[in-house]
């Protein structure tokens, strides 16, 4: 691994991180540009929730991750403190695994 | 939502990131790094996913070149994370610069979790500042030890973090148009997992906004 390779890495990883906050800085946004800021999180973390819970490595796969994430969105539901819905979800994945069960 | 609450749920993600970094540092010492770049990388780069890429496309014998694309694919949602926090983040020029070195998938969720802009981003620095301490922990405890720490799968906390998102999302969805957003986002990326290179599902969600758009258009003109 060259040195090159992980500082272009790094400053490539940089530029698209910083490109929103120093480009448009603290100018007043227009409307219409303002409504699409606010939500253009939500898609990714929707998916980051799904990805990260049936990416078995390029194709989707149901494991003790599945029942772990239905653990969590009870919970969510029930307007559980946010470290209960994480715990709950990382105990019930660690105890099917521990029982071979998934 | 309190300062101590916010440190507390910060905290928890820095934990959890420095599990995981401790199975980057070894995997990055396995696939031929030296201690000083499997730490520089954690540093400079600090994109878990990307970090992963890399060392595991090299890990398995293929060429930086090809270990650069998926690589970037991943850390190119920051750049989107970046845009969502425009609003959020403060101060100067250089303060803002130096801070979006801090933009990954937890320090947004963690922000935009939050209405209020003040606690948006007091949740954006701690968390942003807890995952950078411990990842850069954990990966030159990685890169020291081994891989003698376990693995964090068997924890569970490979399912911690999903958990994490969607608890951070759900007070973002109560508005309909977020709502269409999240539904879209979430439907294209795992349409894609098969078929798309890694990285670009979560990337190609953001045309969710599509959708949530012409709601609000057509609310407004219902209101107007």
């Amino acid at each position: 691994m060259s040195w090159t390779a992980i500082v272009f890495l790094g400053a490539a990883a940089y530029s698209m991180k910083a490109l929103g906050p120093v480009a448009i800085g603290r100018r007043p946004l227009r409307p219409a540009l303002a409504q699409v800021l606010e939500l253009i999180a939500v898609p990714l973390l929707a998916a980051l929730v799904l990805v990260q819970t049936l990416d078995g490595g390029g194709r989707l796969v149901i494991d003790a991750r599945v029942p772990a994430l239905c653990v969590a969105a009870l919970l969510v539901w029930r307007r559980a403190p946010f470290l209960v819905v994480v715990f709950a979800a990382a105990a019930t994945a660690a105890l099917l695994r521990a029982l071979g069960a998934a | 939502m309190t300062s101590g609450s916010i440190r507390r749920d910060a905290l928890a993600i820095g934990l959890a990131s420095g599990a995981y970094a401790v199975s980057y540092g070894v995997l990055a010492v396995a696939a031929g790094l030296s201690v000083a770049q499997t730490c520089s990388m954690s540093l400079l780069v600090f994109t878990g996913a990307s970090q992963f890429a890399l060392v595991g496309v090299v890990g398995a014998g293929g060429g930086v070149l090809a270990a650069l694309a998926p690589a970037l694919l991943l850390a190119a949602r920051n750049g989107i994370y970046g845009l969502a926090l425009v609003p959020i983040l403060r101060g100067r020029t250089l303060s803002r610069a130096l801070q979006s070195q801090l933009i990954i998938d937890e320090s947004t969720a963690m922000a935009r979790a939050r209405s209020e802009r003040a606690s948006a981003h007091r949740a954006f620095l701690a968390t942003g500042l807890s995952v950078f301490v411990f990842w850069n922990l954990g990966s030159l405890a990685g890169a020291l030890l081994g891989g003698g720490l376990g693995d964090p799968r068997a924890l569970g906390l490979d399912a911690m973090f999903p958990a994490a998102f969607l608890a951070l999302l759900a007070p973002q969805v109560e508005r309909p148009a977020a709502r269409i957003a999240a539904i879209f986002g979430a439907l294209i990326a795992v349409a894609l997992v098969p078929f798309a290179p890694v990285g670009v599902p979560i990337l190609a969600s953001v045309l969710g906004v599509v959708p949530a758009m012409r709601e609000l258009r057509r609310t407004a003109a219902g209101t107007a």
